[in-house]
């Protein structure tokens, strides 16, 4: 069977298009690389379902049918990808209805973790939360909480998000890649100081 | 008879409709859920025992041919799968009403939360009962569909962040099964698992194992297997507790139960043995790891989600009958003690308005049988004997030392470990949220600011005025200091539930064991689909 050349260039210039804005941060992009991405993949069932021939359809033409099944399955996941699409664009919508933009944040407990590694603090879920109560033998010293508690690094990633975003507001098309530098510099540089 | 294959799809998609209809009475939503969901469990029930009587049941939709229509059907895998899921999906909806009727008063519940949640159940029937890929495929989709506005229900800050990173994740694992099935069908002209089975074995074994990676990778995203892992303890703990509880019951073992499928019936023999057992160790070991590090109770209980799912992929990967069984019994068992737990770690946020680990403590004083209701499933779920979860990690140790190379034991070895950390993780939320005293108790009571910086919890980033659904309503009830009966009942229900898979252990062996010979027979799946047809 000769394979359709135009058909493969076009599945491959989609879905590497797709692929590259999906890994974007900013959910419309992801949406714009999802379609194409998806109109990519679709058009892998018009390969698979073989060479073309008479629409499908009993006794409309004389020659060799098409294979009708494929383009049933790829109607399908036309109507689910819209569907989808939609719903991806609500998101989209009400994430900047509440945020000023529609980029995927870091999970701020993801972060709290990596700086209390960074820190080399136990968690405050360590024993010291419970300094001051005696253990069974009841001979122990309250001591000093070593840790940091989570509170603290948790409003110290809010107030740094906070100031990011302030900034973001002002100059509108800041770099995503510059504010990402940001949100990962150590906790003692400067940015933490002004972020307080 | 056999046509009662098809309720469990049908049932709740037309109660979806009706329960829109009648979105205006909260009353009448609630009757229509419970009396579609009611049936459905009946239904399953009877096919599991049809199923294990008579050979699997299998139904022609629209009496097409099995080559080009839509088949369902029911084997002992399928209704066993089909059984547990539908029960535990009941349970949390009966609990669901109970937080509904907390948070909203009697009369006005959030008119779409019904009927996407019977949805997200004929989604998840349709994928066990489905006999051809692609209808698996909109299985997926369906109860995926239904996901996405359940978790980012309320539409407020951390879940539309949360729900982000689940929908972007869940659409590429979508794409990546789109591009499996077309592979699969160009290379064998066919989708439906029976045919494939015989059709498999003549492809050239490169493409045959392409595609077996390609269905496999997406699989594994739904699953949850590690190095796909990351986005499921990013994206449920923010979710309000029934609809965390349901997903992480459900949504991940429908991945599980693909792969047994495609694993069984159309690529047998254990190929990928090697990649599967390393996956099913790095799974359970760093899942746990990651619950070991978190400090709160749905976080650690989503890491443990992650982790566990190692267990039933060793099952899988042996290809025996006795690594099977033991896989579908520690199924069986991890949906419903995973689900429990959850509910749990919803009423514990109910009761004491976090479930952040540093701020909870003393509820075995003042809830004591809140500690009853999470001390039992969460020894089951470290797998303490006698319960199900140890009987279950024994069947599959059996089942590792009966392999007997290295890889294997090394399995059972990190699987050993991987119950200790869960131990572990579990003991550390028993301490602290039960055991040590409560740390400065007056302290967010009357600060309601205090949420706003709660580090974790589904308030992460919202601000206290945009309030999630859980945590601004629940500060004003907060004052009867008692379990609301409506979500406790439930939850004591299925511990109940869970209880009784350890007690009824044996008779439940004796189904995933016939289960399992059923599956690597693969006859009777084969000449159920295909019929009479050559």
């Amino acid at each position: 069977m000769a394979t359709n050349y135009v058909l493969v260039i076009a599945i491959v210039v989609l879905v590497a298009c797709g692929t590259v804005l999906v890994l974007e941060r900013s959910l419309s992009r992801i949406l714009i690389g999802f379609v194409m991405l998806g109109n990519g993949v679709n058009l892998t069932y018009l390969v698979a379902s073989g060479p073309s021939g008479d629409a499908p359809i009993i006794g409309m033409g004389s020659g060799e049918m098409t294979d009708p099944l494929p383009q049933a399955m790829v109607l399908t996941a036309i109507v689910i990808t819209l569907g989808v699409t939609a719903f991806g664009l609500a998101l989209a919508y009400r994430a900047w209805q509440l945020t000023g933009h529609d980029d995927v944040q870091d999970d701020l407990e993801d972060d709290l973790v990596r700086r209390r590694a960074d820190l080399d603090h136990p968690s405050a879920s360590f024993d010291d939360i419970a300094a001051g109560i005696p253990d069974e033998e009841g001979e122990d010293q309250p001591s000093e909480p070593t840790g940091v508690s989570d509170d603290e690094l948790a409003a110290e990633i809010e107030a740094e998000d906070a100031h990011e975003e302030a900034a973001a507001t002002r100059s509108q098309w800041v770099d995503p890649r510059d504010r990402d530098t940001t949100r990962h510099t150590p906790p003692d540089d400067t940015t933490t100081e002004e972020g307080r | 008879m056999t046509q009662i294959v098809v309720l469990p799809v049908l049932l709740p998609l037309l109660g979806a409709g009706l329960c829109l209809v009648f979105g205006r009475s909260a009353r009448a939503q609630r009757l229509i859920s419970v009396v579609v969901l009611t049936t459905v469990v009946v239904t399953a029930a009877t096919l599991l025992v049809r199923a294990d009587r008579f050979g699997p049941q299998a139904v022609q939709i629209g009496g097409w041919g099995p080559d080009i229509g839509i088949s369902l059907i029911a084997d002992r895998l399928s209704a066993l799968m089909l059984l547990v899921s539908t029960f535990v999906t009941l349970c949390v909806l009966l609990y669901s009403f109970g937080q509904g009727i907390v948070e909203y008063g009697r009369e006005t519940p959030l008119s779409v939360f019904h009927p996407t949640f019977l949805v997200l159940s004929a989604g998840v029937s349709n994928a066990f009962l489905s006999a051809d890929l692609f209808n698996l495929f909109v299985g997926f989709e369906v109860l995926l569909a239904a996901s996405f506005v359940l978790i980012t229900l309320g539409g407020t800050e951390a879940r539309i962040r949360a729900g982000t990173i689940y929908v972007v994740v869940s659409l590429i694992s979508s794409a990546i099964f789109l591009v499996a099935i077309s592979c699969v069908y160009a290379a064998t002209g066919t989708v439906s698992f029976a045919e494939l089975a015989g059709r498999v074995g003549d492809l050239p074994p490169g493409i045959a194992q392409m595609l077996q990676l390609l269905l496999l990778t997406t699989f594994c995203i739904k699953a949850a297997v590690f190095p796909l892992s990351a986005w499921l303890p990013d994206s449920y703990p923010t979710a309000p507790a029934p609809v965390t509880a349901v997903f992480a019951g459900l949504l991940t073992k429908v991945g599980i139960y693909a792969i047994v499928r495609i694993q069984t019936l159309v690529f047998p023999g254990d190929g990928l043995r090697g990649l599967l057992l390393w996956a099913s160790i790095l799974t359970m070991v760093i899942g746990i790891l990651g619950a070991v590090a978190q400090s709160d109770i749905k976080r650690i209980l989503s890491f443990t989600l992650v982790s566990h799912i190692g267990y039933m992929l060793f099952g899988i990967a042996f290809a025996t009958q006795l690594g099977l069984s033991g896989a579908i019994f520690y199924i069986a068992h991890h949906i419903t003690v995973q689900t429990v737990l959850f509910l749990v770690a919803g009423l514990i946020e109910y009761r004491a308005g976090t479930t952040n680990l540093s701020r909870l403590g003393g509820l075995a004083r003042s809830a004591p049988v809140l500690s009853v209701v999470f001390f039992v499933p969460a020894m089951n779920l470290a797998g303490i004997p006698p319960f199900s979860g140890f009987l279950g990690k024994v069947a599959l140790g059996q089942a590792g030392i009966a392999d007997g190379d290295w890889l294997a034991v090394t399995t059972v070895a990190a699987s050993i470990l991987t119950s200790l950390l869960t131990l572990y993780a579990i003991a550390k939320v028993w301490n602290r949220a039960f055991w040590q005293p409560a740390p400065d108790a007056d302290h967010e009571h009357d600060d309601e600011d205090d949420w706003s910086h709660g580090p974790l919890h589904g308030g992460g980033r919202v601000s206290s005025s945009a309030g999630t659904l859980m945590t601004t309503m629940w500060q004003k009830v907060e004052q009867t200091q008692r379990l609301p009966m409506a979500m406790g009942l439930p939850t004591v229900m299925l511990v109940i539930f869970s209880v009784g898979l350890t007690v009824l252990a044996g008779p439940l062996f004796g189904i995933t064991d016939r289960a399992a010979t059923e599956l690597l027979e693969r006859t009777p799946y084969i000449s159920a689909v295909l019929g009479g047809q050559p």
